[in-house]
């Protein structure tokens, strides 16, 4: 997805550096890297530890670092908006590409910029929690690999509990136990569920644009 | 042999054996730096200048010789600490406090990991250059 950006916007001093979750391990995704012909960075994150870092839920998710290596959009999807509808897809995904553009040519004078106490307000909150979910699935996915599946699965569906928010957790446990059941009838059951209760599974970044596509 | 997780490092740890079998983790200092970066020093438990002060009591607990009881220690720092039945292996989890605090100083954590190849690339690599860090999955 990133290639054609990359490719624009390589001589402005910009890198995308494009993390794949994956408790498989480097096998599960060499044929989509090596398929995209992706020259910018490209790495494999076989314990999920980015997303512990950066408290993140869901994948696409991206996060804004300066040339200072400071934060200046945290943790938010990354203009993908799952939908039915292709049109609006397509949308978010032009109005974050086109505020990447505006950012890598203005830098900090872009709007799409946040201020620090901006940048403070939208980080999402990392409670006691979210910690343990992860440490739960870290150990989780280590036995299941190892061989133990009974307790390795065990640990991550605890994580699962602890944070609920986490597609990641839930979606890769499922993945491991069959490389369909990330998409199956209880991933399915679940995001009706969990938006029930009011739990978007993509909600739209907070960038000028966005707005009017929301439901 | 008992395997140590912690985020982002993977250790077998020689451990003292006699002990390791019953509810406590013990390592080596050394080991429990390279896991975790902590370092036990008169002043405390420390992770580059940061110090949280230990009761001489308890850390007369926690040490013997050169062996240390992570899982006290680790416990003592109110952080996750897990291991599966069998107690072969564990995991160091870090706590939301520093999580936050790491987020909310707006400074990028650092991470390491591998390429299709194998070769290991950090964020820090790509300091001086604007980053766009974006996750996918296979699944």
């Amino acid at each position: 997805m990133w290639q054609k950006l990359y490719e624009e916007l390589q001589d402005q001093n910009f890198m995308i550096i494009a993390v794949a979750m994956d408790s498989r391990g480097i096998e599960a995704v060499r044929g989509p890297i090596t398929k995209a012909k992706t020259t910018y960075t490209s790495l494999i994150d076989c314990d999920h530890v980015v997303s512990d870092l950066y408290n993140m839920v869901n994948v696409p998710q991206a996060v804004w670092i300066n040339e200072e290596g400071r934060i200046v959009r945290p943790t938010e999807v990354s203009g993908a908006a799952l939908s039915l509808n292709l049109k609006k897809m397509r949308k978010t995904r032009e109005i974050y590409c086109n505020a990447i553009r505006d950012w890598v040519t203005n830098g900090e004078d872009s709007p799409h910029v946040y201020s620090d106490s901006e940048a403070r307000a939208h980080l999402p909150s990392y409670t006691p929690d979210i910690a343990l979910a992860h440490a739960n699935f870290h150990l989780g996915q280590y036995l299941w690999n190892a061989g133990n599946r009974t307790e390795g699965e065990s640990f991550m569906r605890k994580a699962t509990d602890l944070n609920p928010n986490s597609w990641n957790f839930f979606r890769q446990m499922k993945n491991l136990g069959n490389r369909l059941g990330s998409g199956g009838p209880e991933y399915m059951a679940r995001v009706r569920k969990r938006s029930k209760l009011g739990n978007e599974y993509y909600p739209l970044p907070d960038m000028a644009g966005m707005e009017n596509l929301k439901k | 042999m008992t395997t140590v997780l912690a985020a982002g490092c993977e250790l077998e740890v020689q451990g003292d054996g006699k002990r390791n079998d019953q509810t406590q983790l013990w390592m080596r200092a050394e080991e429990l730096h390279t896991l975790t970066g902590w370092d036990l020093k008169p002043e405390g438990l420390c992770k580059d200048e940061a110090c949280v002060p230990l009761a001489p009591e308890s850390l007369k607990e926690m040490v013997d010789g050169e062996f240390i009881d992570a899982s006290s220690l680790w416990q003592s720092l109110d952080r996750p600490i897990l291991h599966d039945a069998a107690r072969k292996t564990w995991m160091l989890g870090e706590g939301a406090s520093d999580r936050s605090r790491q987020l909310e100083s707006l400074q990028a954590p650092d991470f390491s990991l591998p390429d299709i190849d194998g070769r290991m690339h950090s964020l820090s690599d790509h300091q001086g250059k604007k980053v766009l860090l974006a996750t996918w999955a296979s699944w």
